[in-house]
């Protein structure tokens, strides 16, 4: 009962970290007081283009912000004047974490129509694919970097994130790239004529649907490879811009769809915090109870399919049937399996059903005996280690290329937001985070049966603890009234009525909120305008950071390496491409 | 009547006609073989998943051992189009996606039936968007439609039961032209890759 009794304490936002006021002394030091705003608990610091590598460099060197999280284009055509005072029409904005203090600070630059802005791939080489999605969807400029598509197709025309781009106005393609590297004057004649060109994908059983990878080989060595991503690219972002704010929840569980509830929290959540909107208790723990569940059956997805494609196959029926287990606990919550839409602004959609929990409670045990079965198969199998065991990552790579989650753990690097800026009641359950040593597929494999057996157990722990209450906040300008009241009040009618056709309304602003997905840090950058719908919505993808990284990763291996390589980075195409 | 026997037919029937009537037996074991082919055929689907997103993911669930698909005779699953005689479209098809559903659908043998399981593969879903395709019917003819979101595991299990029940009547969509472009043609115009 001890965990109950702190439950009230106050842990969403992180504005009474250590170190937050004196990261703003020193920003507004370094950078003079007109470049620094704050909203709520984000940093805010405002760039021109002109000398904006120093600037960084300074940010990344003298404070310490040594990962690169996402760089978001904004479009500002139609966004409220005062939002943009430099009155430029495009933004480029850099979301920085220092990994010690666990600060955040968001560069926004402002560029002109036609402005170019410097590459910063010299100081993180993650910002590699986030600068030409940037290009892609807004036509943002970086020098030194080819114009390449990465999301939509090499025809594509325009830039469809642009304020004056129709969301209906589609453009067939004729036919895919063919694969093709450029000569190398490096390679002698006579490694040239063992050279061989091997596409995999995108549609090719180890590829998971929807990725392609071109690979260079020499016997079976690659040598040079190229990914080709945005296969599965169904537009979220502009979708939310035209979609209420409650409206978007469905969307994003099509994003990370092995862990919809994991996507449909982090989306919630964002919002809430920018709204400062408190959730009830009951709604934070059944969330992690939610977000807990959903990182089981999502690394359930990833080392099955990752043993599949090393040729295991039992262990893939035994992952999927603890899905089903899991998949009945959300069926009887909401009545879906896989996307569950499961949270609401405010709150949770459904009330537990009457003998959820002592289920819940049940599946768990049954799954946590399970997970011992699937390690008994893997863990000290000799063919599943010698398969596994390949494609090392460096701490300082994933920290450079901007690894969340379980292969950034697996490098050895202890981050996790549960851990290190934790929201909900992940301060108050007990934990710990699996650490990997030498970052290869094995590690990552044994970090990610582990974080099943602490999900397992935090599922426990909150369930035990279970507060009683409402399931979402009693504000009639955020959820909408129970359903006896509409149908027996006016007033309640009325309510009812203004939330569906006006939504919810945050107040103009920009806001950055991240949760600990099964995947790594998946965060959401809202930029409102104060309408019904978003202004523009940036997903910040976990895995899109680490494959962008596949190919130096798979570089000088076997070919079979980078199968079994890209089965243990669990690649979910929807949130790659969203 | 000229001479008895066992098969002498009863009504005064010409020896011609009684032949005739004995080739008709003999098209009626052919409506036989007909029949047990397409029994055959339809109890031994070979699937190939072209599995993009939400509902390849539910697909898995249907090949896995709760909903176990081999009860219907179609859990082979082939990655291979050569191999495969049914299509599953388990998901969002984008503009990038298309060229390649039309490939994969042209290099199927035939004959062949495909399954647009889920709202995105029939209709686009509610993705209004500018890269994704509203409806894979626009590229290749699709024989049953499946609804959902991703549909429930019996709700595929059914759809495969009606392919099933079409392959029996002998009716396939292959015949439909595609409304884009002949996707043969595009096969023999654009080889699978170009050599150096």
């Amino acid at each position: 009962m001890e965990i109950l009794n702190k439950l009230n304490k106050e842990v969403t936002g992180n504005i009474n970290l250590p170190n937050f006021k004196e990261l703003a002394t020193g920003l507004v030091d370094k950078f003079g007081e007109e470049c620094y705003q704050q909203s709520l608990d984000n940093h805010i610091l405002l760039f021109s283009s002109a000398n904006l590598l120093e600037k960084l460099g300074l940010l990344k060197d003298e404070f310490a912000f040594n990962m690169l999280l996402d760089i978001c284009g904004v479009d500002n055509l139609l966004r409220p004047v005062e939002e943009w005072p430099h009155g430029k029409r495009y933004e480029a904005v850099y979301h920085l974490l220092n990994m010690q203090s666990h600060q955040r600070v968001r560069v926004r630059v402002a560029l002109a129509e036609g402005e170019e802005i410097p590459s910063c791939m010299a100081l993180w080489q993650g910002a590699d694919w986030f600068e030409r999605e940037a290009w892609d969807m807004l036509g943002i400029t970086f020098a030194g970097r080819k114009k390449e598509r990465l999301l939509t197709h090499h025809e594509f025309v325009g830039h469809p994130l642009r304020k004056d781009y129709s969301a209906t106005d589609n453009q067939p393609l004729s036919a895919n790239e063919e694969i093709f590297f450029p000569e190398d004057s490096s390679v002698t004649e006579e490694q040239k004529s063992a050279r061989e060109w091997v596409n995999i994908g995108p549609s090719h059983p180890a590829t998971h649907g929807t990725l392609r990878v071109m690979c260079e080989l020499e016997g079976e060595t690659i040598k040079r490879s190229k990914l080709e991503i945005g296969y599965l690219h169904r537009c979220f972002e502009k979708m939310c811009e035209n979609h209420l704010y409650n409206q978007v929840i469905p969307y994003t569980d099509r994003l990370n769809y092995c862990s919809s509830p994991m996507n449909n929290i982090g989306w919630c959540k964002a919002v809430e915090d920018y709204m400062g909107i408190e959730i009830p208790d009951r709604a934070k723990a059944l969330r992690m109870v939610l977000a807990e569940l959903s990182r089981v059956i999502d690394h359930l997805v990833c080392i099955g399919t990752a043993a599949v494609d090393i040729g295991a196959l039992t262990n893939f029926w035994f992952c999927f049937e603890q899905r089903e287990r899991v998949y009945e606990l959300f069926e009887k919550l909401c009545g879906a399996r896989l996307t569950v839409s499961l949270t609401r602004i405010g709150g949770m959609s459904h009330e537990l059903p009457p003998g959820w929990v002592s289920d819940c409670l049940e599946t768990v045990a049954i799954i946590k005996k399970n997970v011992e079965t699937i390690s008994t198969m893997l863990s000290r199998s000799k063919i599943w280690m010698d398969r596994t065991k390949v494609c090392a990552v460096s701490a300082q790579d994933a920290i450079s290329w901007g690894y969340t989650g379980p292969c950034l753990r697996a490098s050895g690097v202890n981050y996790d937001l549960r851990k290190n800026s934790p929201y909900y009641f992940y301060n108050d359950v007990e934990f710990e985070i699996p650490l990997g040593i030498n970052g290869d597929g094995y590690d990552r494999y044994l970090v990610r049966m582990e974080e099943m057996r602490q999900s397992l157990s935090i599922v426990g722990q909150v369930l035990d603890n279970l507060p009683s209450g409402p399931i979402v906040v009693l504000d009639k300008s955020i959820s909408l009234p129970n359903k006896k009241e509409v149908y027996t009040n006016i007033e309640g009618l009325m309510n009812h009525f203004m939330l569906v056709m006006k939504g919810i309304t945050p107040k103009v602003g920009d806001y950055y909120s991240s949760t600990e997905a099964a995947n790594g840090e998946l965060g959401f950058y809202i930029i409102a305008d104060g309408s019904k719908h978003p202004y523009r919505v940036k997903v910040r993808p976990p895995c899109f950071a680490i494959y962008q990284s596949f190919s130096h990763v798979i570089q000088d291996n076997m070919l079979a390496d980078a199968v079994a390589t890209l089965g243990s980075f669990n690649v979910i195409a929807g949130e790659l491409d969203r | 009547m000229k001479k008895s026997s066992l098969v002498t037919p009863l009504t005064n029937q010409s020896e011609e006609d009684f032949a005739l009537e004995r080739l008709v037996l003999t098209t009626q074991a052919d409506s036989f073989l007909d029949w047990a082919k397409k029994w055959g055929q339809s109890n031994s689907l070979w699937p190939l998943p072209f599995g993009t997103a939400c509902c390849a993911i539910e697909y898995m669930a249907v090949v896995g051992p709760r909903y176990d698909i081999s009860r219907f005779g179609a859990e082979v699953v082939r990655f291979s189009p050569r191999q495969s005689d049914l299509m599953i479209i388990a998901g969002t098809v984008t503009e990038k996606q298309a060229p390649v559903l039309r490939r994969i659908y042209s290099q199927m043998a035939d004959p062949k039936w495909v399954i647009a399981m889920g709202a995105c593969a029939s209709s686009g879903g509610f993705y209004r968007a500018y890269h994704v395709v509203q409806g894979v019917s626009r590229d290749i003819p699709v024989d049953i439609y499946i609804p959902g979101c991703p549909p429930t595991p019996e709700a595929v299990i059914q759809g495969v039961m009606q392919v099933q029940e079409r392959i029996k009547l002998g009716v396939t969509a292959t015949g439909r032209v595609s409304p884009i472009e002949n996707p043969v043609d595009d096969l023999i115009l654009n080889p699978v890759t170009k050599n150096k």
